[in-house]
């Protein structure tokens, strides 16, 4: 019998609410409070849709970058972004693996998270090329006029594989897990026209267990195949710079270094998104205070990972004996862009340091807060890491500063607004909260006439 | 149109257990509808694991070979370039791509082996129940309707079949016995009829 420090779904809850209560936000006319951030997700759009006017009207020259500072908040925003997205992947693929029932009451919408943030990491990278439409003959392997295929000893190129499997793999898992909630949606529908939609897009599920057997074992191996692939994807992108030769770099701690990074941005951002999203729909019986503590400890976990992983980095870097490396590490903590490193520690390493209390873990204002300042140290990161790393090079007489202008910061705004238009989207169309998993951790009926 | 007797059961334990009833009872056409997935029913029900997994092992490592094969022939074969100082055939450089590609390989094959699986896209089943995607649990005993006469017009003979023969009123008696706080006899509906 279930206890209820672990009841997963608190208020009494049965079969029917469950189905009422993840729908109402579908089936009523959207509040003021929705109206309010999506227009403010739409200004936040706009200003990305006239920084990407500007830049392919003018080129990419318009931006702060120089030589030797090649990449600077473009790249940031990508490994930003693709980092982001991670979290969904872990608690889709990994909590599922791990049979951690929790997952169930936040796995719908981390998916739809990572979704989205793999759009902006695509829309970022794809855009930062600076004529995208011509970026397909760079990046696919395909007979071409100029009889040249693509290198592909090259990160750059595993990259490209690695994020739009990712992506591709990501919605399908999140399609396939929406299927029979689409379903119940359907069956709730009494307008015609939704009925229609809700049925297409349900591909006709009807409940058989015929169909919910093979059904388990595909969701299974989803799940098996995402959890190598989560692990994967954030090494190669940490390969962009791990393989080349710049101290800052060129380390072997990088790929456990960024997988760790990107689950906490993520588990941040999730946090970030969860907070609004019980309070904005009424989903606190079904995204509980359990489930953000059990969040706010994996937050403290990996944050403790990358704090390590700075440490570590700066002991290497003395113990090589390299002048080049021990010079990189110096002038990060203590150069030109000495705030930006400090601006990473505190928020990444000293800030989650609260969680180690269980009252800060519960309380809704300090794991805001918190999340806010990972989401802010965790861009710090890859912008110490990419600008540090560049614009001190191995001949002092290419030194310079790199100062992004305010279109490079237009376009980081404008995935921002495309990440929240879409986010906004999703929980106004589809349901926010996996139903038939929910109830499938609930106590039964006759557990409840027991219990 | 086929037609299905269909009993509702009040929990996921005693559909489980009215299943095993249900199936002893050896008819050809029966399977429970559930809003998600129980436990032990599969065995209940006598269903065998899923084949999906060998499709995907099998399309799953197609895709390393593919990988392999399209890295090693453009790098090596086709326009042999050195970069890096390296080899033609590098093939520790080669190694993630195959594995993107063993991954994107198995996922797709993962979610058209479970749509051929599930017959998906079904457009001719409609649920029997809007609740059964809610709060309901229910066995359905379906009437299997073969055609008579082939395509000239012959009668099409068959051994017996080795399934109890569909009769409403001992499906819906049975249902009652294994336990169905209610019993209804519907027909299959099409979702766009």
């Amino acid at each position: 019998m279930a206890t209820v420090a672990d009841a997963l779904v608190t208020g009494g809850k049965t079969y029917a609410d469950v189905n009422a209560d993840v729908s109402r936000p579908l089936e009523s006319f959207p509040t003021t409070k929705w109206w309010v951030c999506f227009g403010t997700a739409l200004f936040f759009l706009a200003i990305g849709l006239a920084s990407w006017t500007m830049e392919f009207t003018y080129g990419i020259g318009m931006w702060g970058l120089n030589h030797p500072s090649g990449w600077g908040t473009d790249i940031t925003n990508f490994v930003f972004w693709v980092g982001i997205g991670h979290a969904g992947t872990l608690i889709s693929a990994i909590l599922f693996l791990f049979r951690q029932k929790w997952r169930t009451g936040i796995n719908r919408s981390a998916e739809a998270m990572t979704i989205f943030a793999v759009m902006c990491a695509l829309l970022v990278v794809l855009t930062h090329t600076g004529r995208p439409w011509y970026a397909a003959f760079w990046l696919l392997p395909y007979p071409n006029q100029r009889q040249l295929w693509v290198n592909f000893r090259s990160p750059l190129l595993w990259d490209v594989f690695a994020v739009s499997t990712y992506f591709t793999i990501s919605l399908i898992f999140w399609f396939v897990g929406l299927i029979p909630d689409i379903a119940s949606v359907r069956d709730r529908a009494k307008n015609k026209t939704r009925k229609l939609i809700y049925t297409l897009l349900s591909l006709g599920w009807r409940g058989s267990n015929k169909n919910w057997s093979h059904y388990e074992t595909a969701y299974m191996i989803f799940a098996g195949l995402s959890t190598p692939l989560v692990l994967s994807v954030h090494s190669v992108v940490s390969f962009d710079f791990a393989v080349s030769n710049l101290p800052g770099w060129h380390t072997t701690i990088f790929p456990p270094y960024f997988v760790a990074g990107a689950i906490f941005s993520g588990f941040a951002m999730v946090v970030t998104l969860l907070v609004i999203m019980r309070e904005m729909f009424g989903f606190k019986n079904y995204i509980t205070l359990g489930h953000l503590e059990r969040m706010n400890k994996i937050i403290l976990a990996t944050g403790m990972i990358v704090g390590y992983a700075y440490a570590c980095e700066f002991f290497i870097a003395w113990y090589s004996g390299s002048a080049f490396e021990r010079f990189t590490f110096i002038n990060r903590a203590f150069g030109p862009y000495w705030w930006s490193y400090w601006i990473m520690v505190s928020c990444n390493v000293l800030s989650p340091q609260v969680f180690w209390f269980r009252a800060a873990r519960r309380n809704i204002a300090v794991m805001f807060i918190i999340s806010l300042y990972v989401n802010i140290g965790m861009y710090f990161e890859r912008f110490v890491i990419i600008v540090t790393s560049l614009h001190r090079d191995f001949l002092p007489s290419s030194w310079d500063m790199y100062v992004p202008k305010f279109w490079e910061w237009g376009v980081f705004i404008g995935t921002l607004g495309f990440f929240f238009t879409m986010f906004l989207l999703f929980v106004r169309f589809l349901p926010a909260i996996a139903m038939g998993e929910v109830k499938s951790v609930m106590p039964t009926p006759k557990e409840n006439a027991h219990g | 149109m086929a037609k299905a007797v269909l009993g509702f059961y009040n929990s996921p334990e005693d559909l489980i257990a009215g299943m095993e009833k249900v199936r002893a009872a050896n008819y050809e056409q029966f399977d429970a509808y559930t809003p998600f997935p129980v436990h032990g029913l599969d065995d209940a029900q006598g269903l065998k694991r899923s084949w999906i997994p060998w499709a995907v092992l099998v399309l799953g490592m197609s895709g390393t070979a593919t990988a392999f094969v399209m890295q090693y022939w453009m790098s090596a074969v086709d326009w042999p370039h050195i970069i890096g100082g390296k080899p033609f055939n590098s093939w520790p450089a080669f190694v993630p791509i195959m594995f993107e590609l063993t991954v994107l390989f198995a996922g797709i094959t993962n979610l058209v082996s479970m749509l051929v699986a599930c017959g998906f896209p079904n457009l001719k089943k409609k649920i029997f129940d809007p609740s059964l995607t809610n709060n309901r649990f229910a066995i359905a005993i379906e009437e299997v309707v073969l055609p008579t006469h082939d395509s000239h017009g012959d009668v099409i003979e068959r051994k017996p079949s080795k399934f109890k023969t569909f009769n409403e009123s001992e499906a819906s008696q049975l249902l009652k016995q294994s336990g169905a706080v209610e019993v209804r006899t519907v027909v299959q509906e099409g979702w766009f009829a």
